[in-house]
């Protein structure tokens, strides 16, 4: 298990990650997603040891990264966002170093490399030198010397970059066929690849941890208030005087557009579908409706939501469950409060 | 440590920089111990060593400017920060490497007056001696080198810092008698080495406090010793620069005397060296 405690890194007077909580559980896939400098790469950085904190402090199993650094870089095979290859090298040397350097030797030192040569497909390159191999083979090369030594936690910057489609598609097999007896964290700013491998997604910006959960609860966090839209002709008073006889709704936003038309969101109560009821009433009332449609939000939105413009962290509004409302402006606080486990299903619905 | 020795030792003699510096530095050799020891009738292998000991300046920054530098450039020093060995185990495999780079043409070079004992009679003691010394000389330059390495991104400025450190190593006994003997002199030169040390701190710390203090606490100590004994200062610093030039201890080896203090002394540098090599490492790790 990995615990991250109120982890900050400032580069003088930049801040890179600003006071940053999490658990990671043992043998689950976890995914951080963010735009460009979201601290994605340092917050991995600091996990591998590879950079110090400026404040707070990242535990494995109980152990400290800063002040048990040769115990805990033994648990953890890390791939960073430039795959550290030396190019005047064999994938075999290369990997017989990093053996090497992580203490295997003899028998189990080759058939380790051997067995990882398999598995990341480089066996048929491994003395070619580094220099002249493809980028999809640089990039296997560096994900094989993060798997050498077994390692219980697999840290992996950005792996598909740079990878053609066939191989993204290999290595995301490859990700989840670890993931089924190690603990995978992986970065990336293609949500697509996050959501397919991922059983947990952690969508950082700007530093901070801004949502955390599976990507499934993160679409329904979403989805689970489908907006309406209309456009109705007619002026506002009647149409606020038809929408008050629907029942079911949460809430509701009118906008005059430049026309004789009006704008309508509506947001329905959840698992209510009001649409026949909307259309009814707008017909009884004579007011013709131009157009009605459902609004789904996609993951792709709750991370778009999420990363532009003002940051706004989400927390959940703990008085108010039922309402499903997305707090949208909670204080920096709340994102301690998210805890992947306490967050479940079912306090979602 | 063994495994980046090995990496290090593989990576000089796969690329062309292992006998590069091997060639250059037997070239030299071959061809001073022709005019020297052939042409000249003497059978002093010492004096060879003595004439060359100007090579170092550009076979040091050969082999040091990428030690650590390319590591940096190519990123793979993310490698070795996240694998588990400790800094001190990657700089001394490293600095390993370094020294079985140049012990190598060494090794060639120690058959020279064995050859020459062909023709006359050699002092062993002494040639040998030399070497030893020769050795430790350029093991003493290497180490300052690669920490030259450890503080730049860029080979080249690796390089360029580099030898221009040891133009000014190698010509610092020449300098010293240019330096004015007079007492104030030395006292003038001192305090500005406090000042341009309290400005590393400063750069290094961004502390103003502790740096203005060291700089007032050092240059206000040293007015006062001044003060209380003049005769001390005069010709001090030109003695301190001839004292600490690292290539004069070396003729004390080849005027046939093995001086044990200047081994200490050599390996004082080494030590200090590679301690700062692994500060500049760690330093980096935390604001990178």
């Amino acid at each position: 298990m990995i615990e991250v405690k109120h982890l900050t890194k400032r580069y003088g007077n930049h801040t890179a990650v600003s006071d940053m909580s999490f658990t990671i559980e043992n043998g689950k896939i976890y995914g951080f997603l963010g735009p460009n400098g979201a601290g994605k790469s340092t917050t991995m950085n600091i996990i591998a040891g590879c950079l110090g904190t400026t404040e707070g402090e990242v535990l494995i199993d109980g152990h400290s990264v800063s002040e048990e650094p040769m115990l805990v870089k033994k648990q953890i095979g890390y791939l960073p966002e430039q795959p550290p290859l030396y190019t005047d090298m064999t994938p075999l040397e290369y990997l017989c170093f990093v053996a090497e350097a992580k203490a295997l030797a003899g028998n189990e030192k080759m058939a380790q490399i051997d067995m990882i040569m398999d598995i990341t497909g480089i066996a048929n390159m491994r003395n070619r030198l580094i220099r002249n191999l493809s980028k999809g083979y640089k990039q296997r090369v560096g994900i094989a010397q993060a798997l050498l030594g077994d390692p219980e936690v697999i840290i992996l910057d950005e792996p598909t970059v740079g990878l053609d489609p066939a191989q993204i598609i290999e290595i995301r097999d490859l990700i989840r066929d670890l993931g089924k007896d190690h603990t995978i964290i992986l970065s990336s700013h293609i949500l697509s690849e996050v959501q397919a491998v991922c059983d947990s997604i952690m969508i950082l910006s700007e530093g901070r941890l801004v949502a955390s959960d599976t990507p499934e609860n993160l679409t329904k966090l979403f989805t689970g208030v489908k907006t309406l839209h209309l456009e109705v002709k007619g002026n506002d008073a009647d149409i606020r005087n038809v929408l008050d006889q629907i029942e079911n709704i949460e809430d509701l936003y009118i906008e005059n557009s430049d026309h004789d038309t009006v704008m309508v969101e509506i947001n329905p109560n959840e698992d209510t579908d009001i649409r026949e009821a909307v259309f009814s009433a707008f017909a009884a009332a004579q007011l013709p409706l131009l157009e009605l449609k459902t609004v789904q939000a996609s993951l792709e939105s709750v991370f778009l939501e999420l990363t532009q413009g003002d940051i706004h962290p989400i927390g959940y509004e703990e008085e108010n469950h039922s309402s499903e409302k997305i707090q949208t402006e909670g204080s920096d606080e709340k994102i301690k409060e998210i805890d992947m486990d306490d967050f479940g299903k079912d306090d979602l619905l | 440590m063994k495994a980046v020795l090995k990496r290090e030792i593989g990576s000089y003699y796969k690329s062309i920089t292992g006998w590069l510096f091997a060639a250059f530095l037997l070239v030299f050799v071959g061809i001073y111990c022709m005019v020297y020891n052939l042409s000249g009738y003497t059978s002093k292998f010492e004096q060879v060593l003595s004439a060359i000991s100007f090579i170092y300046m550009i076979a040091v920054p050969i082999i040091s400017m990428r030690v650590l530098a390319e590591e940096r450039r190519q990123k793979t020093d993310q490698l070795l920060y996240s694998l588990p060995i400790n800094l001190s185990g990657i700089v001394i495999g490293k600095y390993l490497g370094l020294l079985v780079v140049l012990a190598m043409p060494m090794l060639i070079s120690a058959l020279y007056p064995l050859i020459l004992s062909q023709f006359g009679t050699i002092q062993y003691s002494s040639a040998y001696g030399s070497l030893f010394a020769f050795f430790l000389l350029g093991a003493c330059l290497l180490s300052i080198g690669m920490f030259i390495s450890s503080v730049t991104e860029s080979q080249i400025a690796a390089a360029v810092i580099t030898l221009i450190t040891m133009l000014f190593l190698f010509f610092m006994k020449g300098l010293a008698s240019f330096v004015p003997a007079d007492a104030s002199a030395s006292l003038i030169a001192l305090m500005l080495l406090t000042v341009i040390f309290a400005v590393i701190l400063y750069v290094l710390a961004k502390n103003v406090i502790i740096s203005i203090l060291t700089a007032v606490i050092g240059c206000g100590g040293l007015y006062l010793w001044y003060a209380g004994s003049k005769p001390f200062f005069s010709g001090l610093f030109a003695n301190m620069m001839k004292s600490i030039s690292v290539f004069e201890r070396f003729n004390t080896f080849v005027n046939g005397v093995f001086d044990l203090s200047a081994v200490v002394y050599y390996l004082s540098i080494i030590c200090v060296f590679l301690f700062l090599t692994v500060q500049s490492m760690e330093k980096r790790r935390w604001n990178e």
